[in-house]
């Protein structure tokens, strides 16, 4: 239950996108077609799966307060420390997948292989590391299982908020827009409307 | 200050804002803007990473190999960020709270990536360091509009300071009541849009075709 519970408030109520703007660089940028829109979405949602995990590793035994212990350094405090390494594990876990992916298959390389470098300065990434932190500060996230459940609940809300937008902005193609509105004016103005479409899951609980 | 310098300092208000014409560095830029406190503060701690953040790599330009320039500049702004992050929970503690993560999030903030990708890697110190405090301010004045008008409609107040009298508020059998939606995350994007709308009617050659 509690899996659940963690799984559908990082989808619907904490989404990344409406409820924190995490990610909205590349989400208005490469919004303009589903196509793309579900390739970045997919890149985003597994560099997410990953790091998270990853580093609530590092954070639970080597730079909590007090998570030196085991090594014999109780006192130990390193938390000033999490920036640096949280996106140093971003930016090398990008770095590998990119060259196993152009290792293992040139064909999903050459599809993906512009976003691939553009995730590694995705907010929506280290902002989930960041939130990773926090909830465990708070007791609220307990086992390494949850924390891969919060990795990918976090990486499918933004994979589904930019395919959604990018269904609208393919729709609004034709449509008579202010000529000032058009591009990303437009595209705010739909992200904040859909973000208070999203405002009615707050409250939901299993 | 030659005319140049000058134009790189004051660019980025108007006519390149990094916000609503480059549209970067949005995510903290409308998450912060709930009051106008954190949003005054939020923007200097991004004006002081931008500018030394560009001034470092300018300098480090001739001797970081293009391979491994992108690490190099991250390990650059994070250690930025981390000492403003000390300054600020040493300084202005309640602050930093309310900015809770998106402190660290201006190492992924696009705006310091993008000005020294952009600007840094070519050109000498001194004129990267004033493009990065004009970015820096660009990105500042578009969180303190955002954050006046939702301060104002939201709560009815200014920095703290009640704006709208008491006696107003139906409360007390006025007519006035606060507008809650303002203190939700989506209306800021719609002020953000609105702020494009008026920037680009005004300044016809940005407009999309």
């Amino acid at each position: 239950m509690e899996m659940l519970n963690i799984f559908i408030q990082s989808i619907f109520i904490d989404n990344m996108v409406f409820a924190f703007f995490f990610g909205m660089c590349s989400y208005i940028a490469v919004s303009k077609s589903v196509k793309t829109a579900l390739g970045l979405g997919a890149a985003v949602t597994f560099v997410m799966l990953m790091t998270v995990p990853l580093n609530y590793l590092l954070y639970q035994f080597v730079l909590k307060p007090g998570a030196l212990a085991w090594a014999g350094y109780p006192e130990v405090n390193l938390s000033f420390l999490s920036l640096i390494v949280f996106i140093a594990t971003i930016a090398a876990f990008v770095q590998l997948v990119e060259m196993i992916v152009e290792k293992f298959s040139p064909t999903l390389y050459s599809q993906l292989g512009i976003f691939l470098p553009l995730i590694a300065v995705n907010c929506a990434i280290m902002g989930g590391s960041l939130f990773m932190q926090q909830k465990v500060d708070a007791q609220q996230l307990t086992s390494v299982w949850q924390s891969v459940v919060y990795g990918l609940g976090s990486g499918l809300g933004w994979w589904l908020a930019i395919v959604m937008m990018a269904a609208i902005r393919e729709k609004t193609t034709y449509s008579h827009i202010p000529a000032a509105l058009k591009g990303p004016g437009i595209a705010f103005i739909i992200t904040g409307l859909m973000g208070i479409a999203f405002m009615i899951f707050s409250g939901i609980q299993f | 200050m030659s005319s140049k310098n000058f134009k790189y300092l004051m660019g980025p208000f108007s006519a390149n804002n990094p916000v609503i014409v480059q549209i970067l560095g949005i995510c903290s830029a409308l998450a912060v803007t709930v009051q106008l406190k954190p949003a005054i503060v939020m923007a200097l701690s991004v004006t002081v990473v931008t500018a030394f953040a560009n001034l470092v790599m300018s300098l480090l330009r001739n001797g970081v190999p293009a391979r491994i320039r992108i690490i190099v500049q991250l390990v650059v702004i994070a250690a930025l960020v981390i000492l403003v992050d000390q300054v600020l929970k040493a300084y202005v503690y309640e602050v930093s709270k309310q900015l809770s993560v998106y402190v660290g999030l201006i190492i992924t903030n696009c705006i310091v990536m993008g000005r020294i990708e952009a600007f840094a890697l070519a050109n000498k110190p001194w004129p990267a360091l004033l493009d990065g405090i004009g970015n820096g301010l660009g990105y500042g004045l578009i969180l303190v509009v955002v954050a006046f008008f939702r301060e104002l409609l939201g709560s009815g107040t200014l920095l703290g300071y009640r704006i709208v009298p008491e006696s107003w508020y139906m409360a007390e059998g006025g007519f006035y009541s606060n507008c809650g939606l303002m203190l939700f995350p989506p209306m800021a994007l719609i002020i953000a849009g609105c702020i494009i709308w008026v920037h680009r009617s005004r300044n016809k050659d940005l407009q999309e075709k």
